[in-house]
């Protein structure tokens, strides 16, 4: 009779649509990567000499050095300052703790190369605390941004909230009754902390971990802008890719494959240890923050107000030097707070000039979340109510780009595409296809995490009602998965406009946008623009992420 | 338009794990029907296959002469009650209501006047401008209800409908159901776990077990003379003696390991001398009697109408190995409240009891099976 035999029906269209994109423009180049890689640029044969010229060359070999040391350290130093963090938000009463959250959102999801251009502002070589040390204090030599130590700073600032909103999260679950349990047993204060809530939270906090790295091991814009002499992966990927330009790319390929071979081999093990390690907690008591008096009160409250206010000082940098006289690229008066002379300036100038930024990164970016809403839409209602080998297959593919540095998939996305059957090279098709691919795992699983906890048989009351499986799901379904939806489209969103690692290897000057606009108005030294432009992107970002929370009545995101 | 469900040898198989072997009952028109039995059973396996939720391996399912094996769920007009009650969230009560209808392109007039009604009758007027969130679970189970009738389907296929309520609710809404449905005069297919409500809401029950219907019957007829062990034990309480057959100048008689004998006459002519059997007895079908079984009370609980105790004997002849029996002292009748630890005297009410060969399954009872 009715065997379990291949319909092909909506559901097998949609999978294989979804399918289809992921092949074209992820599969497919990340092969072609690959096996240019394996090549050799004059004659085209297979050959390892790629691989062997960046381990034989101290010049390539030290970056992956440089890349490994400031990705262990930010990780280490991101979760000694999160981790501490989230602890005393959740257990004690800290005032102004709203504010001080959404603060650290903003920290978060802010542009990552923001960060290290407003530390070149304030301590780069003609910084505002640079001169106001050597000027004024009269110490010779400050500290300077420039080099590992920089890129560090910047790092673990901008990288310290993922840590402390999956701890947090983790807090959340933990039972107030376990503490109590804990207590009732004799093991209390830093005991307890260190035998019962850090093995609670250790699994979110290596989720939490693994994006740090992964982030800080990807980004390319923070290393390139205040490195300096101190290169990291991604920086020689750029640099090697655009001397090749018009070459093979074979060498920025190898270094492209090595990345990804890390950052999956990575992936891998984190996610056996989690799994291993893995439980479900439920609190029907979740922890209270309560009161703390006298020093403990006090040492909580600075730490946590200090954390956040070096967090956010890119932000205020930032927004405060847009509003400074410029003239030329000079900053009139120069850039110190108490001779400072202010204007519109520089926003009359991009007004003026730089138009096609702002209104390309608009139009991108909704094409992109549309496109990501529809795809996650659809993609998480496959791999979540039609479970087959197609769908679980797809379910894996759309995950890749979590682990897929941007400028990688930026070149993977250029070599294929830019002559050929389908040459997309240079149009603005092909960095919405980078927007879609890179950002659509944060739409798709939150989209799917909310579908696994509705139940089919409101589904099925639907369809017992007269409507058909696909009536049904566009009626009801995403109906009720709206919230779960947002939840992660407003993640997708705000990465899409900020993006810069894929676009910058992608764009041309019609199709630039506001982040890769930044990124050369700052190492053209034209801050004034710059920093206008770095506001109007940060304005944005806060604007999205608050008319989410005031919709959606929750403050959290979903990662 | 009510109809007749036939299941004709139908095979559910998930793999190579058969749930279902080879299931054939028909439903008759207008009858509130329940499959019971306990969990793991292919109650509900069987409902969601006669609402196209499962596939069918083998067999078919007609509603009057129509094999509906083939035809897709949202087309066979079946109005199903799910046990979360599937409520749209985003809906208002009147909106959940007249969702089966706007499907069905219902004209506006028509459908306010039909929505009006079925919203009086299930008594949520009151509410029908409300999102399902603000409403307790017996509300919500109305508006299931409502929206479910109010399409007027074929079949109505409940699924645990009342187990997410409190005691007290269930009893409510049980007769709620019942009423509703008689008053449509729709064929009802009714699943449940609980032997209880299964009794008093259905017109015929079918006990599953293991995919097999072990019994089909009014609810007295399953109560009284269960078809074999299984049901007498699942339905209400049994207690299980071991005994052998005597047959004495053309009398039978059922003797108890204790040498306790009694004369049955409504027993089945093929038993003979000697031959083992197991008699089911339950809790109430015992008489206080000094001829009987003699046995110690070892508890008693009070329940207001009734006493019920347990009580051991000493001799090993009964099944259970923890050798007590159940007896429920109506005080009605008797009104001397044993106490505990002390003996007492047990005959059986030979009209009610029931028979069953060795293995339990077949009952020994005339016109049973």
């Amino acid at each position: 009779m009715s065997k379990k035999k291949f319909k092909f029906d909506f559901w097998s269209g949609v999978t294989l649509a979804i399918m289809a994109v992921f092949i074209i423009f992820l599969i497919y180049p990340l092969l072609s990567l690959v096996v240019q890689a394996f090549k050799d640029p004059g004659s085209e044969s297979f050959t390892l000499a790629n691989f062997s010229k960046f381990f034989s060359k101290k010049y390539y070999y030290t970056t992956m050095i440089n890349s490994f040391k400031v990705t262990i350290c930010v990780t280490v130093l991101a979760i000694l300052i999160g981790a501490p963090l989230a602890y005393i938000m959740k257990t004690m009463k800290i005032r102004g703790k709203a504010v001080l959250e959404i603060l650290i959102m903003i920290s978060m999801l802010s542009p990552p190369f923001i960060g290290a251009y407003s530390w070149v502002l304030l301590s780069g070589r003609n910084g505002v605390l640079t001169r106001f040390l050597t000027n004024v204090l009269g110490i010779q030599n400050p500290p300077s941004i420039y080099g590992f130590g920089g890129i560090l700073l910047v790092f673990t600032l901008k990288l310290f909230p993922f840590i402390y909103l999956y701890v947090g999260g983790a807090l959340k679950k933990v039972d107030v009754a376990l503490g109590e349990a804990a207590e009732s047993l004799g093991c209390s204060g830093i005991k307890k902390v260190f035998t019962l809530i850090l093995p609670l939270v250790l699994p979110s906090l290596l989720a939490g971990g693994l994006l740090v790295f992964m982030n800080s091991l990807a980004d390319f814009g923070t290393p390139m802008l205040i490195g300096e002499g101190f290169r990291t992966m991604p920086v020689i990927i750029y640099d090697e890719y655009i001397s090749e330009m018009g070459g093979q790319a074979n060498f920025a390929s190898a270094l492209s494959t090595m990345m990804i071979i890390f950052t999956a081999g990575l992936f891998l093990i984190q996610k056996y240890i989690v799994n291993k390690k893995s439980f479900t907690m439920s609190s029907m008591r979740p922890i209270e923050a309560k009161k703390v008096k006298g020093m403990k009160n006090i040492l909580a409250h600075l730490f946590v107000y200090f954390v956040v206010f070096l967090a956010i000082i890119p932000q205020i940098t930032v927004m405060f030097t847009s509003f400074l006289k410029t003239k030329g690229t000079q900053f009139v008066g120069g850039s110190a707070f108490s001779s400072a002379t202010y204007s519109f300036d520089s926003y009359k100038k991009i007004f003026e000039k730089m138009k096609t930024p702002i209104i390309n990164t608009f139009t991108f970016g909704l094409i992109a979340i549309i496109i990501i809403i529809i795809i996650g839409m659809l993609g998480a209602y496959v791999t979540v109510r039609k479970k087959n080998i197609f769908t679980n297959i797809l379910d894996t593919v759309t995950m890749f780009p979590y682990i897929i540095p941007g400028s990688v998939l930026g070149i993977t996305l250029l070599v294929t595409f830019s002559k050929g059957s389908l040459p997309l090279g240079g149009t603005a098709i092909i960095i919405i296809v980078a927007f879609v691919i890179r950002r659509l795992p944060y739409t798709l699983r939150s989209s799917a995490a909310i579908l696994y906890q509705l139940s089919p048989s409101v589904e099925e009351a639907s369809i017992s009602l007269g409507a058909s499986p696909v009536k049904t799901f566009f009626k009801v379904t995403t109906r009720m998965m709206l919230p779960g939806v947002f939840a992660g489209a407003i993640m997708s969103w705000i990465t899409v406009i900020t993006e810069l690692s894929s676009s910058i290897m992608l764009y041309v000057t019609k199709t630039q946008t506001l982040s890769v606009a930044i990124f050369t108005e700052v190492l053209r030294a034209s801050y004034g623009t710059a920093a206008a432009l770095s506001t109007i992107l940060t304005l944005t970002t806060v604007i999205s992420l608050l008319i989410f929370f005031k919709f959606s009545g929750s403050k959290e995101v979903s990662m | 338009m009510s109809v007749q469900i036939h299941v004709e040898n139908v095979i559910k198989k998930y793999g190579d794990n058969v749930i279902i072997p080879n299931l054939s009952v028909d439903i008759e028109n207008g009858e509130l029907f329940t499959l019971l039995g306990p969990s793991g059973c292919g109650k509900t396996t069987l409902l969601r296959m006669i609402a196209g939720f499962n596939s069918i391996e083998g067999g078919q399912i007609k509603f009057n002469n129509d094999v509906i094996n083939d035809l897709p769920a949202h087309k066979r007009n079946i109005g199903m009650v799910f046990q979360s009650y599937a409520i749209f969230p985003h809906l208002t009560v009147r909106q959940n209501v007249e969702y089966g209808m706007k499907m069905r392109k219902v004209k506006k007039t028509i459908m306010k006047k039909k929505v009006d009604d079925i919203l009086h009758v299930v008594r949520i007027d009151t509410y029908q401008n409300r999102l399902p969130e603000r409403l307790s679970g017996g509300q919500q189970q109305r508006v299931a209800l409502a929206r479910a009738i109010v399409i007027e389907p074929t079949v109505l296929l409940m699924d645990e409908p009342l187990s997410n309520l409190d005691a007290k609710l269930r009893i409510e809404m049980r007769s709620a159901i019942k009423d509703i449905q008689k008053k449509v005069g729709i064929t009802t297919v009714y699943v449940t776990h609980d032997q209880e409500e299964a009794l008093a809401i259905s017109d015929r029950i079918a006990v599953m077990k293991d995919g097999v219907i072990q019994q089909v019957g009014k609810p007295f007829e399953i109560y009284l003379r269960p078809k074999n062990i299984f049901v007498a034990s699942f339905i209400g309480h049994s207690n299980v003696f071991k005994a052998t057959i005597e047959v004495l100048d053309k009398k039978v008689y059922v003797k108890f390991e204790n040498g306790f004998k009694v004369e049955m006459t409504n027993l089945v002519d093929t038993v003979v001398n000697g031959q083992e059997v197991k008699v089911s007895v339950r809790p109430e079908e015992f008489t206080i009697g000094e001829n009987g079984f003699k046995g110690t009370i070892t508890s008693s609980t009070f329940l207001g109408k009734y006493v019920n105790y347990t009580v051991n004997f000493n001799q090993n002849i009964i099944e259970e190995l923890e050798g007590n029996i159940e007896f429920t002292q109506d005080l009605n009748t008797f009104s001397k409240i044993f106490e505990v630890g002390g003996s007492i005297g047990l005959e059986l009410n030979l009209n009610k009891i029931n028979v069953y060969t060795a293995d339990g399954q077949t009952s020994l009872i005339k016109g049973v099976n």
